[in-house]
């Protein structure tokens, strides 16, 4: 019995999840999807999502990846304290996010005015988008990093050592091997996470418009039907995106 | 020569206090000790990997106490192995070569000798991943070797081993051993596999060094209670083998098998003794006449000392077969064994 209402939790749940989606697939005409496509300011839209979203998973794996090799590495007083501030991003309302960051970044603000006099501009630009991003794409990041460190046995770190190898080279020959196929798993939350944003990245930059703000435009101007083709081919990017980091992820794992 | 002086280590919850160790070049010393009394930790500190508190390690006469782990020259080969499994056999040997200044032509030479001595030539291109816990610790061994380091650091290196390969991984490591100019320091709590491998040797205990000396002399006069526990084994004697016959001091002692060396040790187990007023008729093969020494009660067993020559035997008997055979200091009894009860190594 209990075997069945599980069976039936998932087929719900696989439905509820698939329906909406294939739906949204299919409802496009392929010629709407072409002209779409061949639109420049969907492309610039497009564009704009990727390498933004790039741009804070890049930055997340440079500076996220020694924290959480910190994290994972040491015991001290104040670690759950700096892992649940990590941890922040993840469950603050996103234009909240965005409301938090212009009120440090303008000029009114000691940061604002350093970021101004250094010609750094946050409202309104593709660096704007980038901190938004990596704000709430980072602590996807360091947890699954972390995660992937705190897997493998410091013991293989220590004899690496024994063998002559300094920290940073026994990180570069042995950590980063094997713990790459989780900071590959990282990256991908990250990304996705970044491209998904909407609600922060709409306060602090409509401008240059990035493909959910596009989306969320065409739906409030001209409707539903001509938010869709839009929306498809973010989703058909956003996955092509996922399934190529998949299938880089699995060959590592056979060569390991 | 390796000198410990004073050494401390703080850790939460567990703490190294004052250890001092000299250890001869070129030894073998093991280091023996219940779970939890410091060994790993004890290795960790001498390697580098866990902070000391206080106290000076120095290795040929050069303090590496402050050095960096991978600036002491010191090998570690810890019981799970700790081999890359991203890298091949050949791969994991090779790993620390590009840290060291080791001609190519003397690097060769080596792996040659250690491949062939630890029995790999046939897994260098495999993953290490498919190997078995008995391959995996040559290989582990063969790494750590590779660099000709000072010394090498062994814990527990065959406690993971299924037993009938446990003892021609021993013989492997006291072959290389005796090839190589590095001081082995082990860590075990199996007393027979300390006394085949090493000769000089620790007791380790909550942290603190009990006793430490000729492995044989700890055997014989244990300093403390704890040693004399944990060393345990009673009735064990150096012998010399000839064929199935062991000679100790002078008795000839049947044993179950030939020996595969001349000399060594034999072992039996105190309650595997039995003691009769006469010689019993029976197929049991060793028969001594001997007298009581001391008789210690340990509740309801006895422990019977039994002298015969210069041999002393402890025999374990119950309460009631003490009194029927009327056992106390002075009486002159017969001690018997059978020879498959021999444990010779």
């Amino acid at each position: 019995m209990f075997f069945w209402i599980c069976v039936a939790c998932g087929v719900v749940i696989l439905a509820f999840i698939l329906i909406p989606l294939v739906q949204l697939l299919i409802a496009p005409a392929p010629e709407m999807m072409k002209k779409t496509i061949m639109d420049g300011d969907v492309r610039a839209a497009l564009r704009v999502s990727l390498s933004t979203a790039g741009a804070a998973a890049l930055i997340s794996l440079v500076f996220g990846t020694p924290l959480a090799f910190f994290l994972a590495r040491n015991n001290f007083k104040g670690k759950k304290f700096i892992e649940s501030v990590i941890d922040l991003p993840i469950v603050i309302p996103h234009p909240v996010v965005g409301i938090a960051i212009l009120s440090v970044t303008g000029r009114e603000h000691w940061i604002g005015r350093i970021l101004g006099d250094l010609g750094v501009r946050i409202l309104g630009s593709h660096v704007g988008i980038i901190v938004v991003l990596t704000f709430v794409g980072m602590p996807f990041y360091i947890n699954a990093a972390k995660h992937g460190f705190e897997a493998i046995s410091p013991r293989i770190e220590y004899v690496s050592r024994s063998l002559g190898a300094s920290m940073i080279g026994t990180f570069f020959r042995v950590t980063f091997p094997l713990a790459f196929r989780s900071m590959l798993m990282g990256v991908i939350m990250c990304l996705a996470r970044a491209i998904s944003e909407f609600g922060a990245v709409v306060i602090v930059a409509y401008h240059p418009m990035n493909a959910p703000v596009m989306i969320y435009e065409r739906f409030e101007a001209y409707g539903l039907a001509y938010s869709l083709p839009i929306s498809v081919w973010l989703l058909l990017i956003s996955l092509a995106i996922f399934l190529v980091f998949r299938m880089l992820s699995m060959n590592v794992k056979g060569a390991a | 020569m390796i000198v410990i002086e004073n050494l401390c280590v703080k850790l939460p919850g567990f703490s190294l206090s004052d250890i001092n160790l000299r250890i001869k070049k070129n030894d073998f010393f093991v280091l023996l000790g219940p779970s939890g009394a410091g060994k790993t930790v004890l290795l960790e500190a001498i390697a580098g990997l866990v902070k000391t508190a206080a106290g000076t390690i120095r290795v040929n006469d050069r303090d590496i106490s402050r050095l960096a782990p991978e600036k002491r020259g010191i090998g570690i080969v810890y019981q799970d192995c700790c081999l890359f499994p991203h890298l091949n056999v050949r791969e994991n040997i090779e790993y620390g070569l590009s840290y060291h200044k080791i001609e190519a032509a003397r690097a060769a030479e080596l792996f040659g000798v250690l491949v062939d001595k630890l029995g790999l030539g046939r897994l260098l291109d495999r993953k290490t991943i498919s190997l078995s816990g008995g391959e995996r610790q040559r290989v582990a061994i063969a790494r750590a070797l590779m660099i000709e380091p000072a010394v090498v650091l062994l814990d527990e290196p065959l406690s993971a081993i299924d037993p009938q390969f446990r003892a021609e991984l021993q013989h492997q490591m006291k072959r290389l051993h005796h090839s190589t100019r590095t001081t082995f320091i082990m860590v075990t709590h199996n007393f027979s596999e300390a006394l085949s491998l090493a000769t000089s040797a620790a007791i380790i205990n909550g942290g603190r060094i009990e006793q430490q000396g000729d492995l044989m002399e700890i055997f014989k006069r244990p300093c403390s209670r704890f040693v004399a526990d944990f060393v345990g084994m009673k009735n064990v004697f150096q012998a010399a083998f000839e064929k199935s016959l062991a000679r100790v001091n002078g008795i000839s002692v049947h044993t179950g098998a030939e020996a595969s060396s001349r000399k060594g040790y034999i072992a039996i187990r105190p309650e595997d003794i039995v003691l009769s007023v006469t010689r019993l008729d029976s197929s049991i093969r060793n028969s001594f006449m001997g007298t009581v020494d001391s008789v210690i009660d340990k509740g309801f067993t006895c422990e019977v000392c039994v002298s015969v020559g210069d041999t002393v035997f402890n025999s374990l008997i119950t309460r009631s077969a003490l009194v029927d055979l009327g056992i106390e200091p002075g009486r002159e009894l017969f001690v018997s064994f059978k020879a498959t009860a021999v444990h010779s190594f």
